[in-house]
């Protein structure tokens, strides 16, 4: 048997790990809908029915595993972390109650006119639905991360003692609620999502084009493929560079406000400066390979890079090291690595987007093969940077679970024995592993069958009847 | 929605996302809210009721999602089950939320009953999650693929998840009330299986409004069947304790409490009446009257404890005055945001299912 607060937190960051692929998917898809819709209904050219009809199936298989998902999440702060919940209730409860009845009952609500009601409603009303389920996403991550970034950087409570229990009161709600991380936190999060879905954009594109124009395989509609990538195209190089700038600000806040968190992410042991940022490090003892607290690096690094990260340009800046602080330190290595891909993800996304850019601009978008090969392999990616993102956070904020506030183990649920949450943990390993095999089995079913056929003759109750499929694969994104 | 009509709606509904996008807290200054109770409500109370309201509204709701998915069981051929599929079709979701909503005001406004509750019935909480898990995917996997195993598993899936959920949400608000520990018990498995009978009565009503002809008939006289089945149980539920809890004796036959079950069994003929003349509409009042009846009974037992395994009041386990003002200010300026949008969604999607509404609306 697992002990129980081991076994808790090993099944939150299960369940929370395979939560946020969902939300990624249908934050990021939310803005294109809306765009795709938009374009429909003004232009009523077949192929933004297309994308709007092929990009909504994603999204609506999406959004159930994030639903059924996220209501795991929402009952595991009672189930498993009781003590956290009761001691924390006031702060953490209002922005989770908020966060259902403003956003996700406008989303879920307006889902159902949105994926079911397109010949049943106006077009005002359809479009109305659109911007609401997109709105409802992004509102969700506003109070979710509401609730999380005030974890990170706690302020505008007072903790009081009550019948011996010491509860975190809130009395500054406005200081609480907007928390020194929560706009970062907000930025990065949201940047990431529409990222993540651009990359995954121009991966299946990608797909489908390079198996017409390479393999010569035929596939139905590459217009519509192309229109797809160039719009990729165009979100990443908007979304890319911004993560990597907003990225490295974002370091130099987390350095100021969890200086703990950033020694970890940098395997600080020992306060010092002119502190290299390392590319590639490895433990000088071969015992510490698998340990996760291994002491002694010895890596290849940017002299003086890790001070100039903290401090915004002064490579011999002072950085506090983890023997500095009196809680033990996190699992460096797993916060040490997670940044480390996260980081070498963003600069691989900034190439990626320049790289297709410029070939697009010399108007040889469909004929560089590396540069197809390279986006289908990447379309996944987006998606594990977040993860190793998110672990960075939540793994690095660790031994606390309210930073300085309260630590992870005491707020673990009492009477939870070993057995209970080990059986669970083994189900919820069980079960989300068939959850995803699923999702990723019904994902590329959608994304193989292509897009839907489109009446065309119907398509153009558009004004003056402009609709006109370009049938060259140079002419997708005419306007 | 017809056009004319709609125009008016848009312009409210534009007004209404917008309205929702404005952070409260923003507006507010600590000072006042920190003095007392809004305006000297008795706010503890309204939260009380608010819950169970909550509460009932997801039972009533969700409910005959869950009956539509028991039903499903009688269904044989594929036109028959797509047509039950594409009845639920775009409101499952939105009726499920009042479960998220019902988590989140708990936590909210009693977090400590939020916390112990749920740590305590800990493998029942996780049963009824694997039970919405199953539920909630199975329609949209079944529309994935049209062959018969696949359609088969998953139709499978549908049932057992709609019939468990009520089951085990019925066990824990019995093991609640009762102040049980154990996973299980007779009367909190009766509990349960009232609730399932009451989910299929909403069912019936349901398919009646949402399906014609062959379908409409077959799958509506499982009404009033279920319907019998419900108060009998229900009358069963609380033989059991009378005989078993000298302790409860006199909370079960308080006034408040036998009026319920008078207002049940004129409901319950009401619900039969309806059915007859095929006034759907009204047999789904009859059904949401019988939910909330049966929340307030158990909220009505349970007052003043909230928890009474701890013995916890409501008013030991309310949050402090500065969050319950601002939940109360949340809650009633989202609320009725909340009802407009199911308004929209179910006037969008009145009357029966069109021939070839799918489950996946293409
Ligand atoms: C497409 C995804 C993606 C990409 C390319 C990047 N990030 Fe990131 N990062 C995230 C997605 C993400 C995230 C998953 O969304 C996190 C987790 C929590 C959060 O606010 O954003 C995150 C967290 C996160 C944190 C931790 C904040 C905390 O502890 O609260 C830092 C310091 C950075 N990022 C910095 C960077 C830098 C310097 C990058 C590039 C050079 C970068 N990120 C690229
Ligand atoms: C969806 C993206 C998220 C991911 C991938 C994620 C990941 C994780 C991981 C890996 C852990 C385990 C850390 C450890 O114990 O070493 C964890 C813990 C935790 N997270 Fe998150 N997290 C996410 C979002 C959130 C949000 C939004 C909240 C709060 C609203 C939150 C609250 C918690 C809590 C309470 C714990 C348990 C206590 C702890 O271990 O510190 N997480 N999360
Ligand atoms: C760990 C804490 C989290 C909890 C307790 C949580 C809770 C929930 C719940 C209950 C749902 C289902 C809502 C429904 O019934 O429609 C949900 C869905 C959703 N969550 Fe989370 N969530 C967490 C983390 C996150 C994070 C970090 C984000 C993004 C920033 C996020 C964004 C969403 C979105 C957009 C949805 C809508 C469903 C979907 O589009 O996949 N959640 N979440």
């Amino acid at each position: 048997m697992i002990e129980p607060a081991l076994a808790s937190r090993l099944q939150f960051a299960l369940t929370t790990i395979v939560h946020i692929i969902f939300p990624v998917m249908s934050m990021g898809l939310a803005p294109f809908l809306i765009y795709f819709t938009w374009k429909d209904i003004r232009t009523g050219k077949p192929v933004y029915e297309q994308l709007r009809r092929f990009w909504t199936k994603i999204f609506a298989v999406s959004f159930v595993v994030g639903t059924v998902t996220g209501i795991v999440l929402e009952f595991e702060f009672g189930t498993n972390f009781a003590a956290f919940s009761t001691a924390a209730g006031e702060l953490f409860g209002g922005p989770l109650a908020v966060e259902g009845m403003m956003a996700f009952m406008l989303e879920a609500t307006f889902l159902g006119v949105f994926v079911f009601g397109r010949e049943r409603v106006s077009d005002a009303l359809y479009m109305v639905s659109a911007v609401a389920v997109g709105l409802g996403t992004w509102l969700s991550a506003v109070w979710i991360l509401i609730a999380n970034s005030w974890m990170q950087t706690p302020r505008g409570y007072e903790l009081v003692v009550e019948d011996g229990q010491t509860l975190i009161s809130l009395v500054d709600p406005i200081a609480a609620y907007a928390n020194p991380r929560f706009p970062w936190m907000f930025v990065h999060m949201q940047n990431a999502a529409v990222l993540s879905v651009a990359l995954f954009m121009a991966g299946v594109a990608a797909y489908h084009l390079f198996r017409h124009y390479h393999w010569e395989y035929p596939v139905e509609h590459p217009e519509f493929w192309e229109t797809t990538l160039k719009i990729a195209v165009v979100v990443l190089l908007l979304t890319a560079p911004f993560q990597v700038v907003h990225g490295d600000a974002y370091a130099r806040h987390v350095a100021e406000t969890q200086p703990q968190k950033f020694a970890a992410m940098e395997a600080v042991w020992e306060t010092d400066s002119y502190v290299p940022e390392y590319i590639f490090a490895v433990p000088t003892d071969l015992d510490d390979l698998l340990n996760p607290r291994a002491k002694e690096i010895f890596g290849l690094g940017v002299p003086g890079g890790a001070s100039w990260l903290v401090s915004g340009g002064d490579p011999t800046a002072e950085i506090t090291g983890l023997n500095e602080f009196d809680t033990q330190p996190p699992p460096v290595a797993i916060v040490f690595w997670s940044f480390r891909i996260m980081v070498a993800l963003g600069f691989w996304f900034v190439l990626l987007a320049f790289w297709a850019g410029y070939r697009w601009w010399r108007g040889q978008l469909l004929e560089d093969d590396l540069l197809h090969k390279s986006l289908m392999a990447s379309s996944l990616l987006g998606i594990l940077a977040v993860e190793v993102g998110w672990i960075v956070t939540e793994v690095g904020r660790q031994p606390w679970v309210i930073q300085g506030v309260m630590k992870t183990r005491d707020g673990v649920s009492p009477g939870l024995t070993g057995f209970e949450a080990t059986l669970t943990l083994v189900g919820f390993g069980v079960v989300y592993l068939g959850l995803l095999s699923l999702y990723t089995y019904v994902v590329a079913r959608i994304v193989r069958a292509g897009p839907p056929a489109v009446d065309e003759s119907t398509a153009d109750s558009a004004p003056n009847g402009a609709s006109q499929q370009p049938s060259t694969p140079s002419g997708g994104n005419d306007d | 929605m017809i056009d004319g009509a709609s125009v008016g709606a848009d312009a409210a509904i534009a007004v209404v996302a917008a309205v929702a996008a404005i952070d409260p807290t923003l507006v507010l200054q600590a000072g006042w809210l920190s003095d007392g109770p809004l305006f000297g409500l008795p706010l503890t109370e309204l939260w009380y009721a608010l819950l169970f309201f909550i509460l009932g509204t997801f039972l009533f709701l969700d409910g005959f999602d869950f009956g539509v998915g028991v039903l499903f069981a009688t269904r044989s051929t594929a036109s028959d089950r797509e047509q039950l599929l594409a009845s639920i079709g775009p409101f499952w979701d939105g009726n499920e939320v009042w479960l998220v909503v019902f988590g989140g005001a708990l936590f909210a406004a009693f977090p400590e009953v939020y916390a112990t509750l749920f740590s305590r019935h800990y493998l029942l909480m996780f049963a009824i999650l694997g039970a919405l898990i199953a539920r909630g995917l199975a329609p949209e996997m079944y529309e994935q693929r049209h062959d018969d195993a696949w359609q088969r598993w998953w139709g499978r899936a549908f049932v057992v998840g709609s019939v468990t959920a009520p089951l085990f949400l019925g066990v824990f608000a019995a093991n609640w009330l009762l102040g049980a520990t154990a996973l299980v018990s007779i009367p909190s498995v009766v509990v349960g299986l009232a609730l399932v009978a009451l989910s299929t009565t909403g069912g019936a009503a349901f398919l009646g409004l949402k399906t014609r002809g062959r379908v409409q008939r077959e799958t509506t006289v499982y009404g009033p069947r279920a319907l019998l089945a419900y108060l009998a149980l229900v009358v069963l539920a609380v033989g059991f304790l009378l005989a078993t809890r000298p302790a409860l004796r006199s909370d079960l036959l308080s006034p408040a409490v036998l009026g319920l079950l008078g207002a049940s069994v004129a409901l319950g003929g009401a619900y039969v009446a309806a059915m007859r003349r095929e006034s759907y509409v009204g047999a789904l009042a009859a059904t949401a009257g019988l939910t909330y009846g049966l929340v307030a009974l158990i909220a009505t037992v349970l007052y003043p404890v909230i928890d009474p395994v701890t013995g916890l009041t409501v008013a030991d386990a309310i949050v402090s005055t500065i969050p319950l003002n601002l939940m109360s200010i949340g809650a009633a300026l989202l609320l009725p945001l909340v009802f407009t949008y199911f308004v929209v969604l179910y006037s969008a999607f009145w009357g029966p299912v069109e021939e070839g509404d799918g489950y996946a609306g293409e």
